[in-house]
């Protein structure tokens, strides 16, 4: 117990009228990572559970590492790939001497990806840390509330959900803009009524549309560059996708993730086996995710039926939306954030399906923006309150009318 | 004279009709992604309503209650048609690029605002200084967003590149977000959040608050 009696010695120092009194945020930061809050409820009803908030953002920060770790092989295997198909030498910047230090260039081998993988994805989630975490901790010390966990959950997912040629700078200001216009100004977590991280990419998806609006692909590399499987669709339809390097994309390949994407997004078995941990311990809602899932298979099915001479994409089948760009990402790590979603189990359904179906929209109908998932979640973010009420309110008509109330 | 003092001066911070009112944010929007439009739509703004309170003030009296508002739009109007004709006679291209919104200054809230709420009461010199200083509030927020968006957006201020732009060969990567209007409200929030950390009269008291936790006493 000699870190218990070492914060605890320290303590003095930083309760009210101490000399760090300011830094008390992130001293409780520190003493809560390792053990459990002191601070206990005094009035009944008590529900005894051993997990708390933190432990709940700690889940889905593990539960990211699926897709994290497929994202960094992911990376260096296309990169690696274009380079040797391109006869490159290697990745062209700074990177390059970080990768040329511990692994090579083969694409068949699993190290050689993993570390151009790495030396992409580290450096980004890094500065996204520390840029999120400086606002973090100068709001919890302005404002006088506690560090909060949700931050490790919002920036794993901010850097999951860019490309992987993001500029650092950028990453730094989406995650900042993510984390004071999306959640501080707001009063911190809990408050938020959009998914931060969500907002982050918004910022930057407007803010340097050409790069971020997902027409073309994004691989770790210089003068590399091609249309994305979904503005293919958009183009020219299904049959027409192939990954960047000319070979076709099958329905496996993007089930697996073998394509170009954002670092996270890619494999839909990755992100998938995440939503497994995320269902068994109970953290996701299973009813956000079936209605995210159902509102999309409903839509493209009927999009399917209605058809279109004009615009190839009505004809993509769901199971093709399933595995494309951002959407089992989405399904499964932002919709379900449980503070921006709706509160009420009807609700979640209700907003789960509207979720899927604005993505389809935008994917199929609105010529501008190939990719819709983070469009859709932020719109379905905004409706999430009024979802409630109604529920709530249809709720209390019914029991009147059944004579309880 | 401390009364005129405080005529022009307190709409600049303690009562910005932007920041504490709220008024005229639509033009606001519309007007900033270039500095040099907005200083034209800035001056032709105070123009009108430091005229249209003059006017209006010196026949308060003579106004009967009854069609007031409609004899204060004729005024406000013909302001507003003089000042877009003398535009398009002079500086044409910025007239061009402000379009409907040197016409749309009839509805704005601020010269309504000011004629019925400070016009109609007070002698037509004061009227007209109010007009000014509340002009100068408008635009000293609209000047604040349109630096601010012409320099991330576009590199430039009033036309000239400070930052250089990467498709011309420098280093800045223009903020297309800059461009659009949802920036000017992003920043007008901004300026809104720094005046009340400074002035914290004007936060409003709040509407929820949280009840404390209940005592071991109070919970049965």
């Amino acid at each position: 117990m000699g870190l218990r009696r070492i914060l605890d010695d320290i303590e003095p120092h930083f309760n009210k009228g101490g000399r760090y009194e300011s830094w008390y945020a992130l001293f409780e930061a520190v003493d809560t990572i390792f053990y459990t809050p002191s601070k206990v409820t005094v009035a009944e009803p008590h529900v005894r559970d051993g997990i708390d908030l933190k432990r709940v953002m700690i889940t889905v920060w593990f539960a990211a590492f699926f897709p994290m770790f497929y994202g960094m092989f992911n990376i260096g295997f296309q990169a690696n790939s274009a380079i040797v198909a391109m006869g490159l030498e290697g990745s062209g910047d700074w990177h390059e001497i970080i990768i040329a230090a511990l692994a090579g260039h083969d694409p068949s081998s699993i190290w050689d990806n993993f570390v151009y993988g790495a030396a992409h994805y580290i450096p980004i989630y890094l500065v996204v840390f520390l840029a999120g975490g400086f606002w973090e901790v100068l709001f919890a010390m302005k404002r006088g509330h506690e560090i909060n966990e949700g931050f490790f959950v919002t920036s794993i997912l901010f850097t999951l959900i860019v490309p992987p040629d993001i500029p650092l700078w950028q990453a730094a200001l989406g995650i900042s803009f993510g984390v004071v216009v999306g959640k501080e100004v707001f009063g911190g977590t809990g408050k938020n009524f959009l998914n931060p991280a969500l907002t982050g990419r918004a910022f930057l998806f407007f803010a340097y549309a050409p790069q971020m609006s997902g027409d073309s692909v994004w691989t770790a590399i210089d003068g590399f560059s091609g249309a994305t499987p979904l503005s293919q669709i958009a183009a020219e339809g299904l049959p027409a996708i192939a990954v960047a390097t000319g070979r076709g994309l099958s329905w496996l390949d993007a089930f697996f993730g073998q394509m170009q994407g954002s670092i996270g997004e890619t494999s839909t078995l990755a992100i998938l086996l995440g939503a497994c941990v995320l269902l068994v311990t109970r953290i996701a809602s299973w009813r956000i995710m079936l209605g995210v899932f159902f509102g999309m298979c409903a839509t493209a099915t009927l999009f399917n039926f209605i058809g279109s001479d004009t615009n190839p994409a009505f004809a993509t089948p769901w199971y093709w939306h399933f595995v494309l760009g951002g959407f089992a990402f989405g399904m499964v790590f932002m919709a379900t954030d449980p503070v921006s979603a709706s509160m009420t189990s009807t609700g979640k359904w209700i907003f789960g399906a509207l979720i899927g179906f604005m993505i389809v929209l935008i994917r199929v109908v609105n010529p501008a923006y190939p990719e819709g998932t983070m469009l859709a979640i932020l719109f379905a973010n905004l409706f999430a309150p009024l979802i409630d009420y109604f529920v709530v309110k249809a709720n209390v008509s019914r029991r009147r009318a059944r004579g309880v109330l | 004279m401390s009364s005129v003092k405080q005529i022009l001066l307190t709409p600049l911070f303690e009562n910005n009709p932007i920041a504490l009112q709220i008024l005229g944010v639509c033009s606001a929007l519309a007007v900033t992604t270039q500095l040099s439009v907005t200083l034209v739509m800035c001056i032709a703004l105070t123009t009108v309503t430091a005229f249209s309170n003059l006017f209006i003030s010196m026949i308060r009296n003579q106004m009967p209650s009854s069609i007031r508002i409609i004899v204060q739009m004729t005024i406000i109007a013909s302001l507003v048609i003089a000042v877009d004709q003398f535009l398009q006679a002079f500086a044409y291209e910025i007239s061009k690029n402000l379009s409907v919104f040197v016409g749309l200054i009839i509805t704005n809230c601020i010269v309504m605002g000011r004629a019925e709420a400070f016009a109609m009461k007070n002698p037509p010199v004061l009227s007209f200084l109010d007009g000014i200083g509340n002009g100068m509030g408008y635009s000293l927020v609209l000047i604040v967003v349109a630096s601010i968006r012409e320099l991330f957006g576009s590199g430039s201020l009033l036309g000239f590149q400070i930052l250089p732009l990467i498709e011309n060969g420098g280093w800045y990567q223009a903020n297309g977000l800059m461009l659009l209007s949802p920036s000017a409200f992003f920043i007008i929030g901004f300026f809104i959040w720094a005046v009340r950390s400074v002035k914290k009269d004007q936060v409003e008291a709040r509407e929820f608050r949280m009840a404390s936790q209940s005592t071991p006493d109070g919970a049965f």
